[in-house]
């Protein structure tokens, strides 16, 4: 199964969390998403959005600079 | 079972909208929160640019109060939309550049549209008469309701008591006994009412909920503004209103100084749209140029960023000076002295 990758390198909090929802708005229960992102707010604002929307993280990779987060879309959609 | 009616609560992350939803979610109503995002919003995140803010922990204050409700939380990109808004409010301006009775009703206005898609009953605000000068008063109200075009499907949970009843009044979803008639500026009611439903640790933003309200931000937007010669703006000019030190040594062009590591990475996203400059034989911050510039301003510049560098008292200092196409050549320049930078450089 594919990934939608999400560039949001450069943006700003909360914009990488609006890019990420927009992504996942198009997508079905289960697909995986991976968001780019240099804004180290995202560890905190993209899983908070996941649980209020029932997604899972699978995973945060920080880099010193660049971070990389993996969902996975839940059953509830957006 | 009949469905349970459904309300979209517009969710700033500071305590009213807070409480808002969470008395109509007490009422049985199904509640999904809405937060827009115009680019002056105060983020918690907004000083996460800077080195020394990176290690404390940070939180979207929406998101935040979307998980203390249970309740899913949309959050809306208005940055191109909400331009109109800032440059030409039809209900003028607060202190500053904050244009709040029009920003009131344009999200209102989006909170319509969006339940109107979505087949949503009502819209809830965490508004309180009296709370706040310009947007929050017994007479704007009315305004908010009609110019969005929500009318009577726009209820005020915190004072509704006051305020005429509303369509889900009318109808039962809610029991207009169970809403409040808070009013005035005291904070007691609402913090009386977190106690009560066990919220704690919930921002409380001073001023208001956007860089608008700034004093400082707005006189940097005005000279933005006044030196273009047009409102026009894009997302990277608010943006970088936020970051650096902001000089204009002439009326032709400013300088954005980085103050420490954090501020020069995130200036560096910009190398490709500005002149910019960084010493090369000190230590010293990016600094870029903002408007058309001549051979004599670079020369200026480069003196001014030799004053923010560590070579500040040597005799002489290298700078890189790159244009946005990438083009480099170095410069010996003489530091400013402190003397030389009148304070009226200052943004
Ligand atoms: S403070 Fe800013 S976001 Fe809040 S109502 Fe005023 S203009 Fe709008």
């Amino acid at each position: 199964m594919s990934t939608t990758v999400v560039d949001a390198r450069n943006l700003l909090c909360p914009l990488p969390v609006i890019r990420t929802q927009d992504a996942v708005v198009k997508l079905q229960p289960g697909d995986a998403v991976q968001v780019l992102c240099t804004d180290p707010g995202v560890v905190y604002d993209i899983p908070a959005w996941c649980r209020v929307h029932g997604h899972e993280v699978c995973d945060i990779n920080e880099q010193e600079y660049e971070i990389a987060i993996s969902i996975r879309v839940g059953e509830s959609g957006s | 079972m009949p469905q349970k009616p459904k309300a979209v609560a517009l969710i700033s992350g500071g305590l009213d909208s807070l409480l808002a939803a969470r008395v109509a979610l007490d009422q049985g109503v199904h509640v999904e929160g809405i937060n827009f995002y115009t680019g002056f919003c105060v983020e918690g995140h907004t000083h996460a640019i800077r080195k020394q803010d990176r290690a404390r922990p940070k939180r979207n204050n929406a998101l935040w109060s979307a998980e203390q409700l249970g309740i899913k939380l949309h959050i809306v990109d208005i940055i191109e939309e909400y331009k109109d808004v800032v440059i030409n409010p039809k209900h003028g301006y607060g202190a500053n550049l904050n244009p709040c009775l029009d920003c009131k009703i344009f999200m209102v206005d989006k909170a319509r549209e969006w339940i109107e898609e979505k087949g949503f009953d009502f819209i809830i605000t965490g508004e309180v008469i009296g709370q706040r000068p310009m947007s929050q008063r017994k007479d704007t109200m009315p305004v908010i309701a009609r110019d969005s075009g929500a009318g009577d499907r726009l209820v005020r949970p915190l004072c509704a008591r006051n305020l005429p009843a509303t369509l889900p009044e009318t109808l039962g979803w809610l029991d207009r006994d169970k809403l409040y008639g808070f009013n005035g500026r005291s904070r007691k009611p609402q913090m009386a009412l977190a106690e009560k439903f066990g919220f704690e640790d919930y921002a409380q933003p001073a001023g208001g909920c956007c860089f608008l309200t700034d004093k400082q931000y707005s006189v940097k937007l005005s000279d933005l503004w006044a030196t273009r010669g047009t409102r026009e703006y894009d997302l990277d000019d608010i943006m970088l209103l936020k970051v650096g030190r902001h000089l204009r040594p002439r009326p032709n062009f400013k300088v954005i100084v980085g103050r420490e590591e954090g501020e020069n990475r995130f200036l560096e996203g910009y190398r490709k749209r500005f002149v910019h400059m960084i010493p090369t034989s000190h230590t010293g911050p990016l600094v870029l140029l903002d408007g058309e510039v001549s051979a004599d301003d670079i020369e200026l510049a480069a003196r001014l960023t030799a004053r923010f560098s560590q070579g500040r008292d040597a005799e002489q200092v290298t700078i890189e000076v790159k244009q946005p196409g990438g083009d480099a050549r170095s410069l010996d320049v003489v530091p400013l002295t402190a003397d030389e930078i009148p304070a009226g450089w200052y943004i």
